[in-house]
Formats: structure tokens, sequence, C-alpha cells
């Protein structure tokens, strides 16, 4: 036994000295409870790519990544544990893929001089990076995402929306209750009237508010929802025969996995996005070839191309290419989570990058720099086509509102820094 | 042999009714103190503190808030994330508006504002028991998860409607914020611990807590000799939501940080507290603690031993951490209905006998 013991000691001893050299990059992920079905594709996608860059590439500028994942539930709790039990393993980045989580280690990562990216969620005004030197949530975030939703909506009615009707049905926690502000001053200026109907955590129960969507006869419904309310509000909009042309939700209420469980009355449903659909890019050649077909993929290996998948997968490719900025600026392979930062806040991501990643025009190209820590904020729309089971490009990446959004931004954060007594400017 | 009265002698009234009568029992409970206060502090890092300790710690005290009220005082309560939440805003409201203040006093305020919340639900148990008891405070808890999202005012009108706490400090050391050091805040909700522990304990030796006993056990016998139920519930529901406050104040300020209402202190936080009650045992404090300590540890244990030792996919152990749980749950309410405070109390009695049991 007590030989045993030892011999076990010995190989975790051996197992984690050859660990230590690897860029780690932990996945808090969620594969259980009623966020699993946007938590499982995304993890394998962040998963899947890592695991093509060790195989095709022998990993990143020579060194191995090493992703440790958590299972988190979308719970704030175990998030905090699953944070505190990989820190100390040189993890480099976090991605939580949860606003929640997100609130409560803006302040630790900061103090543990880590960076978080949280592409499309977390807290908006991070973009400013002056005031939020490790936080970083390009290439689009919420705002940029309620903006988008309005402009397309803009478009469509031949650029007059006063006096329309617009419902924004909304996971009641700090994740949907995000754009409200935004929505607000949007009609204001646009002069819209905006109903907020809040859905309580997990969502299974919305009789009440599609019956008040029912009375009402908004123009149109934005969704800002997450896991399982998602399914269950296409299916009550379906229900109540709203038209599903007019129904449209953020980017993360815009997967197969949402609109599926209702079957060919989705048809038409849309959903915003920051970048591109399917899974015709030759990146996916090389998962399939490298990761899929032997046998390395993460999870159950179905969801390659879904749009959630693709939104790991690109999470995971600009983690990756930050990590490779870092090592050109401080010429080690072996960087650290501060280099790391260096490099995130120096990324650039042109079309030949893309280009060479296999990902032409997948999503946006851009720069990030200390002011800005949000990107350039391109907002595009999708449409589901239940015949084919396939998502769509309908009208392609566009500006949002900057005018309107930077001032917010301005004001959020200039809050959290006297809050925090933060001094803003850059280094 | 070690664990016997034998040559323990009283001499006065005080040795004879002190907590720990048994000497052993006193040395065990000293040991305890000596390491908690003395050895742990230099030792604690930030994963075991944020990940282990402070859980434990902070459910032990709501623990110990909701066994008052439904061990001692035979009172259900299903509102024990409402009543944290109280104290989580209480304190957040606090900490935002007197920032030069000392946290003691304003977690102990928070506890005093959540006190007086859960005596005002508590009113109906005057006149409704049992089930409809548990009804009416299952309504407090959906009521005050609504109210704290519903009015803006109790998070200072923030965007995302989260609470976060700033960096706030008790004699010049950080408790609260992401530079607090581990053993900082470790020792401050240790110290709220056992102050509140040493409380329980202590009024539920006295007359108070003997007047909650009879009315468990049967309140028209209780009320016919002359115990009050109008000033015994309204204590219990007093004391107990001081404390579970004071766990809510420091769940939110030094735990987590930032905290969603709707999310941290739903109706899954109140069952949580109540198994931890029901399987630590009901009507005993130190049940209190092995409840919590029992529910904060498993699923880690369970974590560390399939992901980090087997290697086994984050999602099964995730399932089989639900399975085991459950299964634990039940067959814990067979074999021990009395929870985990009645094995210890199995366990002392067959270590007094040992190793002559006849």
């Amino acid at each position: 036994m007590k030989k045993t013991l030892t011999t076990l000691a010995l190989g975790a001893a051996m197992a984690a000295g050859p660990a230590m050299a690897d860029l780690v990059f932990p996945d808090l992920s969620y594969r259980t409870g009623p966020y699993a079905a946007g938590g499982i594709p995304f993890s394998d996608g962040y998963n899947d790519y890592f695991t093509l860059l060790n195989e095709r590439d022998g990993g990143i500028g020579g060194v191995k990544a090493k992703v440790i994942e958590c299972e988190t539930g979308y719970n704030t709790e175990k998030g905090v544990e699953c944070y505190e039990s990989t820190k100390g393993q040189g993890a480099l980045i976090y991605q939580p893929l949860s606003t929640g989580i997100t609130y409560q280690l803006i302040p630790k990562v900061t103090a543990d001089n880590i960076p978080l990216h949280t592409m499309g969620y977390g807290r908006t005004s991070a973009a400013n990076g002056e005031v939020f030197s490790h936080v970083f949530n390009y290439p689009a975030n919420y705002w940029n995402g309620a903006s988008g939703v309005v402009n397309y909506l803009l478009e469509s009615n031949g650029g007059d929306i006063s006096g329309k009707k617009i419902a924004l049905i909304y996971h009641n926690s700090a994740y949907g209750k995000e754009p409200i502000r935004t929505l607000e001053e949007l009609s204001k200026k646009h002069g819209f009237e905006l109903i907020a109907l809040p859905v309580d955590h997990p969502g299974q129960e919305q009789k009440s508010q599609w019956l008040q969507i029912r009375r009402d006869r908004p123009d149109n419904v934005v969704m800002w929802g997450w896991g399982v309310m998602n399914q269950v509000a296409i299916q009550e909009a379906a229900n109540i025969r709203f038209p599903m042309e007019n129904f449209i939700g953020v980017w993360w209420s815009g997967a197969e996995h949402d609109v599926m469980p209702a079957g060919a009355k989705a048809d038409g449903y849309k959903a915003v996005t920051f970048h591109n659909v399917g899974r015709d890019f030759p990146v996916f050649d090389d998962i399939q070839k490298y990761v899929v077909d032997a046998g390395k993929a993460a999870g159950a290996g179905d969801q390659v191309g879904n749009v959630l998948y693709n939104r790991g997968m690109y999470a995971a490719m600009l983690a990756a290419e930050a990590a490779k900025t870092a090592q050109e600026i401080h010429g080690t392979a072996d960087i650290t989570a501060a280099m790391m930062r260096d490099g995130m806040e120096a990324l650039v991501i042109d079309e030949a990058k893309m280009e060479a990643l296999g990902m032409p025009n997948f999503g946006p190209t851009f720069n990030v720099s200390c002011e800005n820590h949000g990107g350039p904020g391109l907002v595009g729309v999708t449409q589901w086509d239940a015949e084919s089971k396939t998502w769509s490009l309908i009208s392609d990446f566009k500006p949002s509102d900057t005018e309107v959004i930077g001032k917010l931004i301005e004001e959020d954060s200039a809050a959290y820094a006297s809050e925090n007594n933060i001094e803003p400017g850059c280094s | 042999m070690f664990y016997r009265e034998a040559g323990d002698f009283k001499v006065s009234y005080a040795d004879d009714s002190q907590t720990f009568p048994i000497k052993f029992d006193r040395y065990r409970y000293y040991v305890v103190l000596a390491v908690a206060f003395g050895l742990i502090p230099f030792l604690i890092n930030d994963y075991w503190a944020n990940a282990i300790l402070l859980p434990f710690l902070i459910y032990s005290i709501a623990a110990i808030g909701l066994n008052i009220l439904v061990g001692y005082c035979g009172q259900v309560s299903l509102g024990t994330g409402g009543f944290m939440a109280v104290g989580a805003y209480a304190c957040y409201k606090l900490m935002t508006a007197f920032p030069e203040v000392s946290m003691f006093i304003h977690v102990i305020l928070a506890g005093g504002i959540t006190a007086f919340v859960c005596v005002l639900f508590g009113l109906p148990s005057l006149r409704i028991k049992g089930f409809y008891l548990a009804v009416a405070t299952l309504a407090a808890q959906f009521f005050l998860v609504w109210l704290f999202n519903r009015v803006p005012w109790f998070y200072n009108y923030s965007a995302s409607g989260q609470i976060n706490a700033p960096e706030r400090d008790t004699f010049g050391i950080i408790i609260t914020g992401p530079n607090a050091p581990a053993w900082a805040t470790y020792l401050f909700c240790l110290i709220f611990l056992t102050v509140c522990a040493l409380i329980a304990r202590n009024l539920t030796r006295g007359t108070v807590g003997r007047t909650w006993m009879a009315i468990r056990d049967m309140d028209i016998a209780a009320e016919i000799i002359g115990v009050n139920p109008l000033k015994a519930k309204l204590t219990a529901f007093a004391v107990s939501g001081f404390f579970i406050g004071i766990s809510g104040a420091l769940f939110f300020a030094v735990y987590l940080g930032a905290v969603e209402v709707g999310e941290a202190f739903g109706i899954q936080k109140s069952f949580l507290v109540l198994f931890m009650v029901i399987l630590g045992g009901l009507g005993s404090i130190f049940g209190s603690f092995a409840g919590a300590a029992f529910l904060v540890l498993l699923p880690v244990i369970l974590k560390v031993v399939g992901v980090d030792l087997l290697n086994w996919p984050t999602d099964i152990v995730a399932h089989f951490q639900l399975v085991i749980v459950g299964a634990l749950i039940i067959v814990f309410l067979i074999a021990e209905p009395h929870g985990m405070a009645q094995l210890w109390r199995v366990a002392k009695e067959k270590l007094r006998l040992w190793p002559f049991p006849h």
C-alpha cells in the first residue's frame, strides 16, 4: 500500500513537472444544468482548437497548450472554486462564459494580474481599458448587440421606427439587464416604445410574459436569453403565432439547439452575431483531420460547425493569437499571465492573419489598444432556415451606434473607477 | 478509556453547568479552537480560503441560525435564502453609505436588520403551523428576491442589478475586495462563527432555549405551563434571523464579492441550508457544523477525486455528484434520521464504555 502511494505521488510529481512549462488555458465550462445546451458546444470548440494547435503546429510557438476544464454549472460559487483551483497552475487567461462569474472575477483577476476575456458578454464598460486594465471584451459587447438589433430594425423599416413597440424579453439577471440601459437611450433617440419583460432563472416559465406580448402586440420582440430559456421562448412565440421574422435574439439566443425544438415553426427566427456561421472555412477541414478523425475531439464530437462551437473556437483562436503576440513582444515562448495581458492589449487581427488561420472573413479585423479593449463592435444578423436546418448571414457586419454606446461606457466605467478608487489611465 | 467522567470531580455549580462537562470533550474543544485561530491562519492560501473554509464557516453560521428556528423551536422555514439576501443587501447599503465604519459593525447591523425582517415574516407563525408556515416562509423567500430585483435603490441603481462589495477594512486590515488577504477573511468569518456558536449554545441551554423546545415539543402544553408563545416564537425568529443575516452579509461581502440575488439567494439556497440542518441533526449546534461541512466538502472532494485523480470528464463527475449527494441524503435519513449529531452522540456513548461494553 505504502509503495503504491509512493509511486502514485512520484507519478503525480512527474506529471506535474513538465506540465508547468505548458501554456495553461483554463476552461470554466458548464456541461450540466439548465445552461448546458449552450455550454457544451462552446467548450467543445474551445478545447478542439487548442487540440488542433497541439496536433498540427506542435502548440503555440513551440510550447504545448494545455486546457484545464472545470465545471461551473453556470453557478457563481462553483465558478469561484474553479478560479481558485486553476489559477495556481499557471493560468494565462480566463473565459468563464457567464456574466455572473465575470462580475465576480473582474476585481480578482485585476488583483492577481491575470487577463479576463469576455467575448460578447460580461461587463460592457470593460471596453474602457483605462479603467479595466485586465478585462477585455473584444470584438463586440452587449451594447453593440443591442444597437445592432435596433440598427437592423431601422434598416428593414426604411430608417424610421418611431412609434413602434419593441418588447425586450430578458433573463432576469445581470446578463439580461445589461442591454436595457442602451435600449432605453436608443428608444429616446429613435422614438420607439420599449417594453421590458423579465424571465426568472432558469426560464422554463414564460406563459405570462408571452400572454402580455399577445395583448400588447409589439411590432418586434428582442430576446436576451440563454440556456433553456431560448427554446421555451421560441416555442411560446410559435404557440401564440408571433411572426418569427419579427423575433430577433442576441447572439446568445441564436444557436441550433435553441430553434430545433420548435421545428418548422421556428423558421425565419433571427439573431445578431459578431462572427460568421457555418463550416465553410478551411480550418474545419483541419479540425476534422487532426482532431475529430484522430478521436481527440472534446465531448461527443458532434458539435463541429454549430454556432456556439464556432464561437468557442473563435474565442480560443483569439486567445492563441494573443499568446503568440505576447511571445513576440517578450521574446520568450514560455509566457506568464502578465505577458499574456500585454499580448492581448497589442493584439492585431487583420485579414491576412485570418486567411492564414483558415478563417477568411470569419470575424472582423481589429486592433486592441489600451484605450479600447472592446474592438470594433461590428454586428451582423443571421436567420434560421428550418428546412435546411442552417443559420445564414442575412445582413453583413455593420458598425453599431458608437455615439450612444461610447457615452454609456464612459459613464459606467467612471462609476466603477470611483467606487473602487481606480485612477484611469494607460501606463 | 480516554473518554470518561470517572475522576473528573465537579466542585462548584459553575463546573457542573459548563458547556463541556467531560474533560476530554473540553480539551478537544480547546484544541480545535487553538488550531483554528493559531495554526490555520498561517497555513491558509487563497484556494483553501475561498473554495473550502469560507463557505464552510459561513454556511455553518446560516445552519446554526436555521437550526434555532427549525431544530429548537420547531418552526419550519423555507425563507433562509431570502433572509440571507436581506443580510447581504443591508450590508451592501451600509458599506456604500458609511465607508469609514468598521466591517464588524456593518455585519452586526446587517444581522440586526435581518432579525427585524425575520420577525415580521415570523408573525404569521402565531396562527399557522407546520406545512402552512413553510408555505408562508416560502412566500417570504420569493417576495424578498423579487423585491431586491425590482427596487433599484437596493442595488444603488447599477446597470446590471448586481451588488459589488467595495474594499473595506476593519482596524486597518482589508476584509473585503480582491486585495483582502486569505488569513484576514478567514479570521473575520471565524470570529463571527465562534461568537455565534457560543451565543447559540448558551441561549439553547438557558431559559430562552427551553421555552423554544417546549413550544417545539407541544405548544399547547407549553402554553399551559406558562410559556408565552408569542415571545418564544418571535425570539426564535429574531435570533435565527440575526445569525442568517450575518451569514448572508459575510457570504456577499467576504466570500463572493459580487452577488446577483436570484442566483445566489434563490430557493435552492434555502433548501441547501435546510439539508445541512436535517443531515447534521435537528436541535444540535454540532450538527449545524457537521451538516455544513458535509455539504460544502463533499462536492469538492468528489471533484478532486473524479477530475484531478481519475481524469474523468467534468460533466460525468458533475452528474455523479448529484447522484452521490442525493443517495447519501436518502441513506442518512433512513439509517440515522437524527443526523450526524446523533452518530457523534452514539460514538461518544460507545467510547465511554469502551473497551468493556458490558
